[in-house]
């Protein structure tokens, strides 16, 4: 048995790799952004006074972490649409991703917060802060700080994740090696370049995610 | 009017009758230690007095509120009473200056310009004008804890509740702290103290409250109460702390 390598046939379609690197990378950067702020916000409503709210917040979390992420997708995809609510491909590939990836974000970042000493509330509180402003101000970036390296796992995750999304036909970079391994027949040699590119791009985040950890948590330790 | 007053308090957690019906009253300047054995009230009589701690019965006024349990009501009354923590509570991520400026800038709504003149005032009064850029983590204990009573002084709080602010430092740094104190009170700040520092009662504090099983046991002038204690139960708690 033998087989020869032939990245050189590979070539004339670099242009739709480069494109479907771009949107994952798009995919990517958005969701990240949108699910840790999604998260964040559910965190703060799962410790939030308001019992109907705390409730939510805990259902949407539970569902999205307690079902296939391909089922999420369908879900939204096609759906939706049943109820009226029609979104591209792409528009839901982001939709999904967003929830999933808040989901799981909002449980690590509650994680951060259930660590807060009490006594940081307190002093809080009797400076005289809203319990919102003492969340915002004091509570929230040291909770990121003790959870960091799972957040940055979680975003990770997400990113690999968005390959499934090619399922509803996003042209992102798995939809990309799909499309040219049945042009060129090149599967194997396909398959390989899209797996490479994944992984550059995790080790790419992780170093920013590093970069960022720098500039974000400036004090010693916690 | 007193500016603290308290009447008849009663604290349950639970089944558990922590404080039996407590008066109090500190006058505006007064220095007021409040001693007394492990579980004997004192930390939960003081975090009654500003909202820390729900109480089920009996009456705290402090500057003229009452203190109940209510968000906004509390937030004003954190105008009136600073608090300064065992454990410092300082905010780990911010520097020493962001921690002093943070109620000014969000609660008292200074602008930056103001709040960092005050934060550079309140850290040269408490020695640590060179530490305004540092982070709460790279200071000793002693500095922590003096950051942390400038911190509340911001909010120029007109009467000051320590607890046990000596208890979690090194022997060597509990000088400096208590030295600020005694700086306070020679400028008419009103405090009151859970301590365990029978020295500092003794010699800085005006009145000294022994609480014992949740009462206030024995109060009175500190230097009486400490050369001649009334109750058995006083007596030998400081024949065992002495």
């Amino acid at each position: 048995m033998s087989y020869q390598l032939d990245f050189a046939g590979l070539v004339p379609y670099l242009p739709q790799f480069a494109a479907g690197l771009w949107a994952t990378i798009e995919l990517t950067v958005i969701s990240t952004l949108g699910g840790l702020l999604l998260g964040t916000l559910c965190a703060q409503g799962r410790i939030s006074k308001d019992a109907w709210l705390r409730r939510s917040c805990s259902c949407y979390i539970e569902i999205i972490r307690n079902t296939p992420f391909i089922v999420q997708l369908f879900f939204i995809f096609f759906g939706l649409p049943a109820l009226g609510l029609k979104l591209s491909a792409w528009q839901a590939g982001m939709f999904a991703m967003i929830i999933n990836l808040g989901a799981y974000s909002a449980e690590i970042i509650r994680a951060g917060i259930d660590a807060a000493p009490k006594g940081q509330w307190e002093a809080g509180q009797t400076l005289g802060l809203t319990r919102r402003q003492v969340f915002w101000h004091i509570i929230l970036l040291p909770a990121y700080q003790r959870v960091y390296p799972a957040l940055v796992s979680q975003c990770i995750i997400v990113m690999l994740g968005s390959a499934v999304v090619s399922q509803i036909s996003v042209e992102e970079l798995t939809f990309s090696a799909n499309f040219v391994q049945s042009r060129s027949f090149l599967s194997f040699e396909s398959y390989m370049v899209a797996a490479l590119v994944y992984l550059l791009l995790a080790i790419l985040m992780r170093q920013t995610f590093a970069l960022i950890k720098r500039f974000a948590f400036k004090n010693p330790s916690l | 009017m007193s500016l603290v007053s308290l009447d008849q308090v009663h604290k349950y957690y639970g089944e558990n009758h922590v404080l039996k019906g407590v008066d109090l009253k500190v006058e505006a300047g007064e220095v007021v230690s409040i001693i007394g054995r492990s579980g004997s009230g004192k930390s939960t009589l003081l975090r009654c007095m500003n909202g820390l701690e729900e109480y089920q019965k009996g009456a705290v006024i402090v500057d003229n509120q009452s203190v109940e349990n209510d968000d906004y009501k509390l937030r004003l009354l954190s105008r009136s009473v600073g608090m300064v923590f065992q454990n410092f509570n300082l905010f780990p991520h911010m520097t020493v200056g962001e921690n002093v400026m943070l109620a000014t800038k969000l609660v008292m709504k200074k602008s930056s310009a103001e709040s960092e003149m005050l934060a550079k005032e309140l850290l040269e009064k408490v020695g640590l004008a060179d530490k305004f850029s540092a982070y709460p983590g790279n200071l000793s204990g002693g500095q922590q804890q003096r950051v942390a009573i400038a911190r509340s002084l911001a909010m120029s709080p007109k009467v000051l509740l320590c607890d046990e602010i000596t208890s979690a430092l090194d022997p060597e740094l509990v000088g400096e702290v208590l030295k600020v104190l005694e700086k306070l009170k020679q400028e008419g700040m009103t405090l009151i103290l859970v301590t365990h520092e029978m020295n500092f009662a003794r010699d800085v504090g005006d009145r000294v409250v022994f609480m014992n099983q949740g009462r206030v046991w024995e109060t009175g002038q500190s230097d009486e109460v400490f050369s001649n204690p009334q109750t058995e139960e006083l007596q030998s708690f400081l024949a065992a702390v002495r």
